[in-house]
């Protein structure tokens, strides 16, 4: 079938994620890669992909599997990490409440940072004035492409890491792309601050060896505290908060 | 470092890390109108939430990669450095990605 005979809001959604697409795919590979190279089965590889289906959470995932973490930890890493979805489930959500339920479920678990972006601009575009059906088609054409891209990239990377011998140390590629997250998440004062926390205090929790690995955990909280404290106090010295809510990618 | 964790182990992280995702995602569409917004306050701290756990997963695995702070010798901090140089100059994944891994390979292998 041509794409010509999709209705319009598919269309649309399709072409505007397709450059997205480039981005999510590394991300992918290492979600397979690094799976393989923790010791997870290509079946439960996929199944972390396809069930969880949030690229950061799943690394974090990976990551704390292969060093044996308590899997209260990992669970909870990963959870943190995918908080941020709650402000996207709250901004969206009106869009959505004509529909269906199943529909509903549909769309929740397909939200992602670049569906969340997409969608909210194109509904919040004066001049498109969506229907209910055209809004879902829009927002399902973007996040299912995403999903459909997702799941092929994990599915190269298993393949790929399954045939790469230890000595590579593929499981690198893990922290280098938190690395490409944390660098451009820096956009604040107050935020490298939480940074310089978070990042400290995971230090020591390894070097002191923090049982239950409970370092990265802390870390985290530790950091989102400084950060806000950082916040509150530059914004009473110098009178305007740093502030840049909503713009979190 | 392949995991100890047993089949039903590693299942039951993935099952438990879905069903909460899918909870968080399913949140605020499910339950619309019946739950209030995001209070101003947890929004403000949720900004905090990627650089900090970002560096929490990072920082440690550059610094300290066998459990104690090391800089002589530390190849992995040597490729983080040019990864991070990297992602400031380009913000580009997949470049970031290559840089690492390339430093890596030409300390570890000697290319």
């Amino acid at each position: 079938m041509s794409l010509v005979h999709l209705p319009p809001e598919i269309r649309r959604g399709v072409r505007d994620v397709a450059p997205l697409l480039i981005g999510i795919a590394p991300f992918g590979l290492v979600a397979g890669a690094a799976a393989i190279d923790a010791g997870l089965t290509p079946l439960q590889a996929v199944g972390l992909s396809v069930v969880v289906f949030a690229g950061a959470s799943q690394l974090a995932a990976i990551d704390l599997l292969g060093s044996n973490a308590e899997l209260l930890v990992v669970v909870l890493t990963g959870a943190v990490i995918n908080l941020r979805m709650l402000m996207y489930s709250a901004s969206i959500a009106p869009h959505f409440r004509a529909l269906r339920s199943g529909w509903k479920s549909l769309c929740a678990y397909v939200l992602t940072d670049q569906a969340y972006a997409l969608s909210i601009a194109r509904y919040t575009d004066a001049e498109a004035e969506l229907d209910p059906r055209e809004r879902r088609r829009y927002y399902l054409a973007v996040g299912l492409s995403l999903w459909v891209v997702w799941q092929c990239c994990t599915l190269l990377g298993i393949v790929v890491g399954a045939r790469v011998p230890d000595s590579w140390g593929l499981a690198f590629a893990v922290p280098l792309v938190f690395l490409s997250l944390l660098i451009p998440a820096i956009t604040t004062k107050p935020k490298a601050i939480a940074a310089l926390v978070g990042g400290g205090v995971a230090v020591a929790g390894e070097v002191f060896a923090v049982p239950l690995d409970l370092g990265l955990i802390l870390g985290g909280l530790a950091g989102v505290v400084a950060g806000v404290i950082a916040d509150e106090r530059l914004s009473t010295v110098s009178g305007n908060a740093e502030s840049d809510a909503g713009g979190e990618p | 470092m392949p995991t100890e964790y047993g089949t039903l182990a590693v299942w039951t992280a993935i099952v438990a890390l879905g069903l909460v995702t899918f909870g968080i995602r399913a949140s605020f569409i499910h339950l619309f109108g019946r739950l209030e917004a995001v209070p101003d306050r947890a929004t403000n701290a949720l900004r905090f939430v990627p650089p900090a756990v970002f560096a929490a997963l990072t920082v440690p695995a550059f610094i300290a990669p066998e459990g104690a702070i090391a800089v002589v010798g530390n190849e992995r901090l040597l490729a983080g450095l040019v990864a991070a140089a990297v992602t400031w100059y380009l913000d580009d994944v997949f470049a970031t990605i290559v840089a690492g891994m390339a430093t890596l390979w030409i300390l570890r292998f000697g290319f």
